[in-house]
C-alpha cells in the first residue's frame, strides 16, 4: 500500500495541468469534477496510508535533484505517522473544500483556472510534507507561497487584492530566507539537508549547541512568516481579499499549519535547543493574545476569523515550544475542522447576502440559513473549548503543558482562550441572533416573502451545505481521538505519534507532572472562563442588544487602538516600505547619477582637458620642437647624473 | 574539429547573410543560427563528463611570439556555447519585420554569436583576447545605428567604458606572457605557470587589472554605470545579446582566466571584491523598486543578479562556482525572456512606462502567464530555474562567511518586491488607455518564448543534466589545475 503513496501529490498537479492547459474549453462542471476527483483519489490513497502505517518510516526515492559536491538533494518522499496525518488533512479538508467551491465559484468567469489553482495548491501543500528533507519542504513551502499568491489576487483587476497579494508573498519571502540560510546552515554542519541524516547526526549534539539553535532560529524565522506569527503576521489578515474557500482552505486549515508542521518535523533538533524552545513558546502565546485582542472589534466577518487563525496559529506554537508536539499537531487538525468550517460557514453567509462581509450589517440569519447557522454554531463551539467538541482536548492538551512548563504561559493562555470566546460569541451574535440589519436586501425580500430567490437572502445549495455538515461532524466529535488518560480515555492521538516525537522527548526530559493543580482542575478552569466570557457575550450582545459602532464614530482609546489592529500596518508602512523607496531614489538620482557616474564623465573630461593643453604643444613650429628636444635631453642627462 | 565548424560556419552564414535576398533575411539567419544550435547540441549530448578539454585544436599562428590558435572546450565551455546557440536563434526570431536594414541586422547577431563563441572555447591569452573585442564590434554597430532616441552618446560611452577594461586585461596578459617561463607564450596553461609563480603582491595588482575589465564587462558595481543606459537605449535584440550572452563573457573570464591565474591575488582581494558584488547586489536591487521604465528595471535587475553570480564565484567553493554556472544558463533565459516580453509590451501599448500600463492580463492572459512563469524563474522560485543557481550561489557564499552568504541572500526579498510590483503594474489592475486594445502573443512571439519557458521549468526540476557536465571541470578547477 505505502509505495502507492508517491503518486499522492501527482493527481491534483495532472489535475493542474489538465486544467491549465485547457481552461476554457472545458465546460465548468467537467472542471469541477477534474478538480475534486483528482483529489478524491488522493484522499483514498492517503486513507490507504494512514490505515498501513502503523508507526512505521518509509522513504521512497523518485529522482536526482541536486547533485554539487557535498551537497546533495533529491525528490524523495517520507511517510510516516506525522506526515501521514497532515496528508489526511490536506486531502481530507481539501476535498470538502473543493465541493463547496463547486457552488461558490459556479458563477465565476474564472472558474476552471480557480480549480487548477486550488490542485497546483494541494500538489504543493503535499510535497511539503513528504518531502524527507528540508529542501524538499522548500520547494513545497514557496510553492503555496506562490498559490496563496495566485490566490489571493484571484481577482486581479482590484488593486487592493493584488497588493494584498503581493504583500503575502514578499513577508512570507522574508521568513523564507530565514529558512533558506537554516537550510543551508544545516547542510553545512550536518552535510545533508535530508531528516533521517540531520536526526541522526544531531543526536550526537549536546543541549543547548550554538549551532543547533541558530538553525532553529533560523528555521522558526521561516515558519513566523508561513504561519503568520508576529512579526510577519500582517498578511494573512489581508489574505482574506481571496474568494472564501481560499481563506478556509490555504488561509486557515492547511498553508498556515505548515509552520507547525516544520517546528513539530524538527522536534528534536528545538528539544535540543532550550533557547529555541522558549522563543517559539513566547512568540506563540504573545501572538495568541495578541491577535485575540484584535480580533475582539473587527467587524469584518472574515477579518475577525482572520485574527482568530494568527492567535490559534499561536497557541500551536505555544505547545511547540513548551514540548507538546502531539498537542500541536492534535490542535492543528481539530483547528483544520472548526477553522474551514467557519469560513466556509462565512462564506455561506457572504454568498447568501451577495457579497455583504459587515456584521453591523448582518443578524438575524438564524432562521433564514439554518444549516449554515447550526454548524457555526458547532464550530464555535468547538472554538472556544467547550467540551466534549473537538477544541477542547486539543487546547487542553496545550495548556495543560503549558502549565507544567511556565505558569504563566498557563495564565495568558487562558486569558486569550477567554478572549476567543468573546469575539467568537459576538460573531455568532450579530450575525445569526437579533434582527436583520442589511438594508436593500431586506427590503427585496419583505416584498416576495415566499420566494427564496436569488437576489433575497437564502440558505446555500447543497454542494455547499453538505461539506459544512461533514465539518460540522468532525469538529464535533474530532476530538475523542485524543481524550486524555485523565477523562478516561487513551490519547490514541499521542500514541499514535509518538514514534515520531520519541527522541525528541527523550531529549527534553520534561518535568515530572508534579503539579499543584491536578489536570482536571486547569481543565474546569479553562471551561468555566470560557463559559464566563460567552455569557458576558451574551450580555452586551443579546440582551443589550449593542451593535458595533459605525465607521468614523470616536472609539475608546484600546477599542480604537484594537479596531485599527495597534497601527502596525501603519508603522510598517513609515518605517521600512517608505524609507526603502526613499532610498531606492536618493541612490539612483544622487549615488549613481551624480556621484559614481560623476566621477565617469569626470575622468572623460579630464582626458579632454588635458589633451587641450597638449594641443599647445603641436604648434607647429620647428624651432619649438627643437627647443622641447634639448630642454628634453639636458632634463635626461641631469637626471641621469643625480 | 567541432569548434572550427562552429566558427567558420557562423562566420560564414554571418557574410553570406549581407547578400541574401532581403524577403529571406529573416529565414536565412533564423534557420542557419538553428543548425548551429542543433549541432552544438548534438555536442552537448555527446559530450564525455570528463575534466580534459575536448575538440582542442592546435594552429601555431604567429610564431614569433608564440601565439596560437588554440581551442578547445571543457564542461563549463560547452555550457556557455549552448547557451549563445540557444538563445541566438531566439533573438533573431524575435526581431520585428520593420526592423530598417535587416540583412545588416542579422548579420552583426551572427558575427557576433561567432565571436561569443570564440571568447567561450579560447585556449590562447591572445587569441581569447582578440575575440573578446572583436565581440564588442558588431554590439557598437547594433546600439549605434538600431538604438534608441540618446544612442550616440551612451553608446560611445559604452564602448570607451569596456574598452578602457579590455587595455587593462591586455596590460596584464602582457605582463603574465612575459613572465611565462622559457619560450615566451599565450598558452592558456602557460599563463596559469606564470601568474602562479608570481609573488601575491604582484598577483594582487594583477588581478585588480582583470577585474577592471571582467567587472565592467558584468557590470560589477561600482564600474556599471553604462548598463542602464545601454540596455534601456539598445535595440531589444541588442539588449538581449548584451544581458543574456555577452556579460556571461565577463563571468566566464572569471572563472577561466583570472582566478587560476591568480590565486593568490584572489586569496588577498576576494574579501573586497565580494563585498563589492554583494553591495551591488542589494545596491541595483532597490534602485529597481522604484523604477518607472521597465527595461531599466530589468537593466538594474541584472546588474543585481550578477552581483551574487560574481561573488558566489570569488568564493571559489564548490557550491558557488557550480551555483554561478547554473546560473548563468539561467539568467541569460530569463533576461531574454523578460527583454522580449517587455518589446511585445513596448509594440503593442507604444510605451515602457510601468505606470501607464496595466490590466494586460484582461486581453492577453497568454502573455501574462509567460510574464508570469519567467519573472518567477527569476525570482528564483523553487522548480523553476533561477533556485537551484540561487540557493548555491547563496550557500557558496555563506560557507565562505555567513554574514555575507546573510546579506546575499536578501536578494530573495529584493528580487520578489520589484518584480512583484512591476507585474502587478503592467498586467494586472484594470486596463489603461495604452492597453486597452492590447492583443495576446502572435504564433512568432509564442515561437520565441514557448522554449524559454519549458528551458525554465526545465533547469529547476532537472538542474543535475547540466550540473553534471560542468562538475569535472569545476573539480578540476578548485583542485588547483
Amino acid at each position: 500500500m505505502l509505495q502507492y503513496a508517491v503518486l499522492i501529490p501527482f493527481f491534483p498537479l495532472a489535475g493542474f495541468i489538465i486544467l491549465g492547459l485547457l481552461n476554457k474549453r472545458l465546460p465548468k462542471n467537467l472542471a469541477a469534477v477534474i478538480g475534486c476527483g483528482t483529489l478524491l483519489i488522493s484522499f483514498g490513497l492517503a486513507l490507504g496510508v494512514f490505515m498501513n502505517i502503523s508507526g512505521q518510516t518509509k522513504e521512497i526515492e523518485l529522482a536526482p535533484w541536486i547533485n554539487v559536491g557535498s551537497f546533495s538533494a533529491s525528490f524523495t518522499f517520507l511517510l510516516d505517522p506525522l506526515s501521514s496525518i497532515f496528508l489526511m488533512i490536506i486531502t481530507g479538508v481539501g476535498f470538502l473544500i473543493h465541493v463547496y467551491s463547486i457552488g461558490y465559484m459556479h458563477d465565476d468567469e474564472k472558474h476552471n483556472i480557480f480549480f487548477a489553482y486550488l490542485n497546483l495548491f494541494i500538489f504543493f501543500m503535499l510535497v511539503l510534507v513528504l518531502g524527507s528533507s528540508y529542501l524538499l519542504m522548500f520547494v513545497g513551502w514557496e510553492g503555496v507561497g506562490l498559490c496563496s499568491y495566485l490566490l489571493i489576487g484571484f481577482w486581479f483587476k482590484n488593486k487592493s487584492y493584488n497588493d494584498a497579494a503581493k504583500k503575502a508573498f514578499i513577508m512570507n519571502r522574508i521568513g523564507d530566507l530565514g529558512f533558506l540560510l537554516g537550510i543551508i546552515l544545516l547542510f553545512i554542519t550536518f552535510g545533508s539537508s535530508d531528516y533521517h541524516t540531520v536526526f541522526a547526526k544531531a543526536n550526537g549534539f549536546a543541549s543547548g549547541n550554538i549551532i543547533i539553535t541558530t538553525i532553529t532560529l533560523l528555521l522558526f524565522v521561516g515558519a513566523m512568516g508561513k504561519s503568520a506569527q508576529i512579526p510577519l503576521y500582517t498578511w494573512l489578515p489581508d489574505a482574506m481579499a481571496g474568494p472564501t474557500p481560499v481563506s478556509a482552505l490555504i488561509h486557515a486549515a492547511t498553508m498556515v499549519t505548515a509552520g507547525i508542521y516544520m517546528v513539530a518535523r524538527s522536534g528534536i533538533l528545538y528539544a535540543l535547543s532550550p533557547v529555541s524552545m522558549l522563543v517559539v513558546a513566547i512568540v506563540g502565546i504573545v501572538t495568541a493574545v495578541f491577535a485575540a485582542t484584535i480580533a475582539l472589534t473587527q467587524n469584518d466577518i472574515k477579518k475577525v476569523l482572520a485574527y482568530s487563525t494568527v492567535s490559534q496559529l499561536g497557541y500551536m506554537f505555544l505547545g511547540l515550544g513548551v514540548g507538546a508536539f502531539s498537542a500541536s499537531v492534535f490542535h492543528v487538525m481539530t483547528h483544520a475542522f472548526f477553522k474551514a468550517l467557519l469560513f466556509l460557514g462565512a462564506g455561506s453567509v457572504i454568498h447568501g447576502l451577495s457579497g455583504e462581509q459587515d456584521i453591523r450589517n448582518m443578524g438575524g440569519l438564524r432562521k433564514k440559513m439554518p444549516i449554515t447557522f447550526i454548524t457555526f454554531l458547532l464550530a464555535t463551539l468547538a472554538i472556544s473549548g467547550l467540551p466534549p467538541f473537538s477544541g477542547f482536548f486539543s487546547k487542553d492538551e496545550i495548556l495543560g503543558q503549558a502549565f507544567s512548563s511556565n505558569m504563566l504561559f498557563w495564565v495568558l493562555g487562558v486569558i486569550g482562550s477567554m478572549i476567543t470566546s468573546f469575539y467568537m460569541f459576538r460573531l455568532l451574535f450579530l450575525t445569526f441572533y437579533g434582527t436583520y440589519r442589511g438594508k436593500i436586501e431586506k427590503k427585496e425580500h419583505e416584498h416576495e416573502p415566499a420566494h427564496d430567490t436569488h437576489t433575497g437572502i437564502h440558505e446555500s445549495p447543497k454542494i455547499m451545505t453538505i461539506p459544512l455538515i461533514i465539518l460540522a461532524i468532525l469538529s464535533t466529535i474530532g476530538g475523542f481521538v485524543g481524550v486524555p488518560i485523565v477523562l478516561g480515555g487513551s490519547a490514541n492521538f499521542d500514541k499514535f505519534l509518538e514514534p515520531v516525537f520519541h527522541d525528541a522527548y527523550a531529549k527534553m526530559l520534561l518535568t515530572e507532572h508534579s503539579q499543584i493543580l491536578s489536570e482536571v482542575t486547569l481543565m474546569v478552569i479553562t471551561v468555566v472562563a470560557a463559559l464566563l466570557s460567552i455569557f458576558v457575550a451574551w450580555n452586551m450582545y443579546m440582551r443589550k442588544k449593542i451593535v458595533p459602532a459605525t465607521e468614523g464614530t470616536k472609539l475608546p482609546f484600546f477599542t480604537n487602538l484594537s479596531y485599527h489592529k495597534y497601527y502596525v500596518d501603519e508603522i510598517y508602512n513609515a518605517l521600512i516600505t517608505k524609507p526603502l523607496d526613499k532610498l531606492s531614489e536618493f541612490l539612483k538620482n544622487i549615488v549613481d547619477n551624480k556621484f559614481i557616474d560623476g566621477i565617469v564623465n569626470a575622468s572623460g573630461k579630464l582626458t579632454e582637458w588635458v589633451s587641450g593643453l597638449m594641443r599647445f604643444v603641436q604648434t607647429g613650429n620647428v624651432d619649438f620642437y627643437l627647443l622641447a628636444m634639448v630642454v628634453g635631453i639636458a632634463l635626461i642627462i641631469f637626471l641621469k647624473l643625480m | 574539429m567541432p569548434i572550427i565548424t562552429l566558427l567558420i560556419f557562423t562566420f560564414a552564414t554571418a557574410v553570406i547573410g549581407l547578400f541574401i535576398p532581403i524577403r529571406y533575411g529573416n529565414r536565412f539567419a533564423f534557420i542557419s543560427s538553428l543548425l548551429v544550435f542543433i549541432y552544438s547540441l548534438y555536442l552537448f549530448c555527446t559530450f564525455p563528463i570528463t575534466a580534459d578539454f575536448q575538440y582542442v585544436v592546435d594552429y601555431s599562428w604567429i610564431q614569433a611570439l608564440g601565439i596560437h590558435f588554440k581551442v578547445g572546450m571543457d564542461g563549463i565551455s560547452i555550457l556557455l556555447v549552448m547557451l549563445t546557440t540557444f538563445l541566438t536563434p531566439l533573438i533573431i526570431f524575435s526581431v520585428r519585420k520593420s526592423e530598417p536594414r535587416p540583412r545588416a541586422f542579422y548579420s552583426l547577431i551572427l558575427f557576433m554569436e561567432m565571436a561569443l563563441i570564440g571568447v567561450f572555447v579560447s585556449m590562447d591569452g591572445f587569441l581569447f583576447y582578440i575575440f573578446w573585442e572583436i565581440a564588442l564590434i558588431p554590439i557598437y554597430f547594433i546600439c549605434l545605428l538600431w538604438g534608441g532616441k540618446d544612442r550616440v552618446r551612451i553608446t560611445l560611452k559604452f564602448f570607451i567604458y569596456t574598452l578602457t577594461g579590455s587595455l587593462f586585461m591586455l596590460v596584464g596578459l602582457i605582463y603574465l606572457y612575459l613572465h611565462t617561463p622559457g619560450e615566451h607564450s599565450f598558452d592558456i596553461q602557460s599563463l596559469y605557470t606564470a601568474g602562479r609563480s608570481l609573488g601575491a603582491h604582484a598577483q594582487c595588482i594583477l588581478f585588480w587589472f582583470f577585474f577592471l575589465a571582467f567587472g565592467i564587462k558584468m557590470p560589477i558595481f561600482p564600474l556599471h554605470t553604462w548598463q542602464p543606459d545601454t540596455y534601456t537605449d539598445a535595440p531589444t535584440q541588442g539588449t538581449m545579446m548584451l544581458s543574456g550572452i555577452m556579460l556571461k563573457m565577463g563571468i566566464y573570464g572569471l572563472i577561466r582566466w583570472m582566478i587560476p591565474m591568480l590565486p593568490l591575488g584572489l586569496a588577498q582581494s576576494s574579501q573586497y571584491v565580494m563585498w563589492l558584488s554583494i553591495a551591488g547586489v542589494i545596491y541595483a536591487g532597490i534602485i529597481a523598486f522604484t523604477q518607472k521604465d521597465m527595461k531599466r528595471l530589468l537593466a538594474y535587475s541584472s546588474i543585481s543578479h550578477v552581483g551574487l553570480i560574481a561573488a558566489g564565484i570569488f568564493a571559489f567553493n564548490a557550491q558557488g562556482l557550480q551555483g554561478g554556472i547554473i546560473q548563468m544558463l539561467s539568467h541569460g533565459i530569463n533576461v531574454v525572456g523578460l527583454f522580449f516580453v517587455v518589446d511585445i509590451i513596448q509594440s503593442r501599448a507604444g510605451t515602457r512606462d510601468i505606470a501607464s500600463l496595466g490590466g494586460i492580463r484582461l486581453k492577453a492572459p497568454f502573455l501574462a502567464t509567460v510574464f508570469a512563469i519567467i519573472m518567477l524563474g527569476a525570482v528564483a522560485l523553487p522548480l523553476t530555474d533561477g533556485f537551484p543557481g540561487e540557493f548555491l550561489l547563496i550557500s557558496g557564499v555563506f560557507k565562505f562567511e555567513n554574514v555575507m552568504g546573510a546579506v546575499a541572500g536578501l536578494t530573495i526579498i529584493i528580487g520578489a518586491v520589484y518584480m512583484l510590483r512591476m507585474y502587478q503594474r503592467t498586467i494586472l489592475g484594470e486596463t489603461s488607455v495604452e492597453t486597452e486594445k492590447f492583443t495576446d502573443l502572435t504564433a512568432g512571439e509564442k515561437a520565441v518564448l514557448i522554449p524559454i519557458v519549458i528551458m525554465v521549468i526545465l533547469i529547476g526540476v532537472c538542474p543535475s543534466i547540466f550540473m553534471k557536465v560542468s562538475e569535472p571541470a569545476i573539480m578540476n578547477l578548485l583542485s588547483g589545475k
